[in-house]
């Protein structure tokens, strides 16, 4: 860009640019960091950091790939609020999350739980990695074990054979 | 048997294939989600009416199969949809709720007045609990309950025509046939 007769103001003004850009992704930065706001946060610390745990657990619905601690969406200021209420009036991790699950089903989960529906999601790879390994291990048993040996011809194809050159010479 | 070894791939190609034909199958959204609360009792709420003194209870909706519509002033798709539900109310007559969501009540009722009024009463659900306790994730959203008060069915997003002819309106008729 900064060809000969271009205002030297550009190159002169690339430090600060440079500057503005660095905080601008600073910014965005902290503002990942804040998906919780502080106006949300519990004034015990051990309940908040239940709080947290729980949160990143949870899918948020409407980005569907975030969690609720990570998500700016509305709808997961609103679990982190539940969660915390349900924290604060004395219910347990496990209670918490099922209230959530209650209401939004097994896919509020970001942790799929182990149960005959998600047996193929939890065991499948490993059982296609059984599979896999046996048939290569049978495979090479079958190689090792089993050595060329050049079989004599039946009666029948030493008939052909003979047929066939007989043919071929004529 | 080896040579049924060699059609194995093919076998996996097909199965794949179709499996993948059904999840991209026309008017499948893998997004939405199936509600929780299918065929569970709805969440008890208490709603203060939009207009007048009176509340909108799930108690208060029972002994007759009701839909309940969450929609806001502020959301899009719900102007789509208040057309479809104008119908559902004056043609079909149909015993139909909302639930204003996340809404000013000023702003629910200019909306109303804006483009008519299809619900027999409105809760307001100014912070939205109700609609959390619902699972709903967004607006518009319409539930089916039972004479029960249980729930039936969960539309996710405006509801359309043939959405109405094909499931809402079957649906409502075996529930008021049972």
């Amino acid at each position: 860009m900064a060809g000969p007769g271009q205002s030297p103001g550009g190159v002169r003004g690339g430090a600060p640019r440079y500057r503005t850009l660095l905080t601008a992704c600073l910014l965005l930065l902290s503002a990942q960091a804040l998906a919780v706001d502080p106006r949300e946060r519990l004034t015990d610390p051990a309940l908040e950091a239940r709080a947290r745990a729980i949160s990143a657990e949870l899918r948020c619905l409407v980005c569907q790939n975030e969690s609720i601690d990570e998500s700016h969406a509305d709808l997961a200021r609103d679990i982190r609020v539940l969660v915390r209420e349900r924290l604060t009036a004395g219910d347990s991790d496990t209670k918490t999350v099922q209230s959530i699950v209650d209401r939004y089903g097994d896919f509020v989960l970001l942790r799929p739980p182990v149960k005959p529906a998600t047996w193929l999601l939890w065991f499948g790879p490993a059982a296609l990695l059984a599979v896999g390994l046996t048939g290569t291990a049978l495979w090479l048993r079958r190689r090792s074990v089993a050595p060329e040996t050049s079989k004599a011809l039946t009666q029948e194809e030493q008939r052909k054979l003979e047929q066939l050159l007989r043919e071929g010479g004529s | 048997m080896r040579r049924l070894l060699y059609l194995l791939p093919v076998g996996l190609f097909v199965v794949l294939a179709l499996y993948f034909a059904w999840a991209l199958r026309p008017g499948h959204d893998p997004r939405v989600l199936p509600s929780a609360l299918i065929d569970k009792e709805a969440p008890a709420f208490e709603l203060a009416a939009l207009s007048g003194t009176g509340t909108l209870s799930r108690d208060g909706l029972r002994g007759q199969p009701v839909v309940i519509n969450f929609f806001a002033s502020w959301c899009a798709p719900c102007r789509i949809e208040h057309p479809v539900l104008m119908r559902l109310a004056k043609q079909e007559k149909i015993p139909l709720y909302g639930i204003a969501y996340k809404d000013k009540p000023e702003d629910s009722t200019r909306f109303l007045s804006q483009f008519g009024d299809p619900y027999r009463s409105i809760g307001v659900d100014r912070d939205g609990r109700t609609g959390l306790d619902f699972g709903a994730y967004g607006v518009p959203e319409t539930y089916v309950l039972d004479a029960n008060g249980r729930v039936r069915k969960r539309f996710v997003g405006p509801l359309s025509v043939e959405t109405v002819e094909r499931e809402l309106l079957p649906l409502l008729r075996t529930l008021a046939g049972s």
